[in-house]
């Protein structure tokens, strides 16, 4: 009996035991401070950094992924900590709500798009957008050429895929602005955020980001060809074409301490110098931006990478007022289109516009002003993008 | 028993493959009957080539395999350590209401809303409570609402399993016990645990499949990095180009839960073994 009782108790013993020491190594993966290669590239001297940095979080809306090179490129290339800054970079996940961790104090700073984060103002986050990296909308909607879908008013009568919790708008708003009813011209489908209903000829017409889904489609093999799609095959509705483009990826702070915390302004001021210093490397070093982010541990193929930089890029640059600056004209269009478009259920993004308090240039201002003098482009309005050569599955 | 189930599920992916119709059908309107397509429906051969392929192609990266094994063992241990502390739990809380019979009458319908709470609702809020937890260098970790929200889960049936063992023995025991006069913890851990042990097995086996979930369902609402849940969505995204890459991530996933459901057994073993039989009168 006691050898017995014994054993049972080693058995209990050894699994509870596993299970604390299993947990105790932990990998949370540490944030690259130190540059892999040399100072000039991206004009950061990380050896001029302080030798006490100052710790700051900004939250992805998603995996690491070109998406948010230039980000990884300045910490990576030492851009952070040349201003003093040693920048945590927080992944997304399906539940994450990078604004909404911003306004409970989860992190200093997090990336959105503007309208899912004027939302989340309007119900009570003080939050404000204090540079606005990307300058243009990277929505489409892709089809197969025998559908005829050239531009939004080509969607009358088909199977439109759709995305929904608030990626939609941009869908609706084109519908709205050639006339078409919602409702009734075109059949709505929730998609998968994959490409698959489009290929299987479930969907006519497929909600996908320039630089993400349209790169899965020619990544694909044909079926029936045995051969990879091509853009030839595709007709491309763009939203930012159609002039019912949202802003999207921007940088956002919290707002309350923007205005009475005078370090904290200054950390702003030197984080977005700093991101912005890793966007103008990612613009001019697109393949070491891409092998930049693969060292992060992205499970996305190295062609599939370089794709999405290549057209995130696109929507970086060229940006006329200087990277950054937030664009009253598309601005105003972005909330007048939250305001006024109404998806299925009748409800807008936006009940009201919002105040002016919901973006500031002056941050990205001062750090465009310091990057000018220093002699830095920061419009990149020779701006020439790459031609980038899918792979089969990306790879 | 489990090489009989795999063998069985394979003639059935293949033969459902090779009979059923290329681009599915539908009844009354809705698709219900798959698609067989290589894209829908990979063939078995072609996801085990894919563990034996680079994760990420034009580099030097490590296989499949190496990729979903380490995701699941992270997965794994995370598991564990759920369990653990579900069935601590969840063992201490019937304990408390075998005790207290305000707390049987009134605790109950707090363990059944306790499970209505959508996960995907809690594991954000985990991270964000846990985020404001400091305690001197102790900071919270991401795995530690995965363990916890594993717990969450896994202590449900362990708790039902055992108020329900906890007042199995027949009345007639405990009155031999009264009349020893035994106190309740005497009773308790002579008669009530060991009676409680048959419903206990069943109820660690459910929890042990709760973890799993529990760990799985977090990993995806909140991003933990290097679990199986995780991969599954990191691959799923390459589905269209990539289909059996999501697969051997779906495969390291059973793995998970057969490995899990295995331990339990071992220690529903260890624990049965000389169990002295009742004797009969």
């Amino acid at each position: 009996m006691k050898i017995n009782r014994l054993s049972k108790g080693a058995v209990l013993l050894a699994v509870a035991g596993l299970a604390v020491a299993a947990c105790g190594s932990d990998d949370t993966a540490t944030p690259a401070t130190t540059p892999t290669s040399g100072v000039a590239a991206a004009g950061c001297d990380a050896s001029k950094a302080p030798a006490t940095l100052t710790k700051v979080k900004l939250q992805l809306q998603w995996f690491t992924q070109a998406q948010f090179a230039g980000y990884f490129a300045a910490a990576d290339q030492g851009c952070y900590a040349a201003e003093g800054l040693d920048v945590e970079i927080i992944e997304g996940g399906v539940e994450i709500v990078p604004q909404k961790q911003l306004a409970d104090g989860q992190v200093d700073f997090a990336l959105s798009w503007v309208p899912k984060a004027l939302a989340s103002r309007e119900a009570g986050a003080d939050i404000v957008d204090i540079a606005q990296i990307y300058q243009r909308s990277g929505t489409l909607q892709v089809s197969f050429k025998d559908k005829g879908i050239k531009t939004a008013a080509d969607f009358k009568g088909k199977k439109i895929g759709n995305w929904g919790f608030g990626n939609e708008y941009e869908i609706f708003a084109a519908l709205s602005k050639n006339g078409l009813d919602p409702a009734t011209d075109v059949t709505l489908l929730a998609q998968q955020f994959d490409m698959a209903g489009l290929l299987s000829g479930d969907i006519d017409a497929a909600e996908a980001m320039t630089y993400n889904e349209y790169a899965q489609v020619l990544e694909s093999k044909n079926e029936a060809t045995g051969k990879l799609y091509t853009a030839d095959d595709l007709n491309v509705v763009s939203y930012e074409a159609e002039g019912v483009g949202m802003l999207q990826d921007a940088i956002w702070a919290d707002a309350k301490k923007l205005a009475s915390d005078a370090t904290y302004k200054e950390t702003a001021v030197k984080f977005v110098k700093a991101s912005i210093q890793g966007w103008i490397y990612c613009r001019d070093n697109a393949a070491s931006c891409r092998d930049i982010v693969v060292a992060k541990g992205s499970k996305l193929g190295a062609s599939h990478q370089l794709w999405q930089m290549n057209e995130v890029n696109k929507l970086v640059w060229p940006a006329t007022g200087g990277i950054g600056v937030i664009d009253q004209a598309a601005w105003d269009r972005t909330a007048k289109i939250a305001q006024e478009t109404k998806n299925l259920e009748g409800a807008a993004v936006l009940t009201k516009a919002p105040d002016a308090g919901a973006f500031t240039n002056d941050i990205v201002n001062e750090a465009l002003q310091q990057l000018k003098d220093a002699g830095v482009d920061v419009t990149g309005s020779s701006f020439v993008p790459l031609t980038v050569e899918l792979a089969e599955g990306g790879n | 028993m489990v090489p009989g189930a795999l063998v069985l599920m394979i003639v059935l992916w293949e033969g459902y493959k090779a009979i059923g119709p290329e681009n599915g059908a539908d009844v009354f309107g809705v698709r219900l009957i798959p698609r067989t397509s290589d894209r829908a429906m990979p063939h078995v051969v072609e996801m085990l080539r894919r563990f034996g392929r680079p994760e990420v192609g034009g580099g030097s990266s490590r296989t499949v395999f190496d990729a979903v094994f380490a995701a699941t063992w992270y997965s794994f241990r995370v598991a564990l350590l759920g369990l653990v502390l579900g069935v601590c739990f969840g063992l201490l809380i019937a304990m408390l209401m075998a005790r207290f019979n305000l707390l049987r009458k009134g605790l109950m319908p707090y363990l059944i809303i306790s499970q209505t709470v959508p996960l995907i609702a809690l594991a954000p809020l985990t991270v964000s409570w846990g985020g404001r937890l400091k305690l001197g260098s102790f900071e919270w970790q991401k795995w530690m609402s995965a363990a916890m929200l594993s717990a969450f889960l896994a202590f449900f049936p362990v708790a039902v399993g055992a108020i329900r063992g906890f007042a199995s023995p027949p009345a007639a025991s405990l009155e031999l016990m009264d009349s020893y006069a035994a106190t309740w913890w005497q009773g308790f851990r002579k008669l009530r645990f060991p009676a409680a042990l048959a419903y206990l097995m069943p109820a660690f086996k459910l929890a042990a499949a709760a973890a799993v979930v529990g760990v799985v369902v977090s990993e995806i609402s909140i991003g933990l990095r290097f679990g199986i849940g995780r991969l599954i969505l990191s691959y799923s995204q390459e589905a269209t180009g990539d289909p059996a890459k999501v697969y051997t991530a779906v495969v390291g996933a059973a793995v998970l839960g057969l490995a899990m459901a295995a331990l339990v057994s071992l220690v529903d073993r260890t624990l049965s073994k000389n169990r002295p039989a009742e004797a009969q009168a």
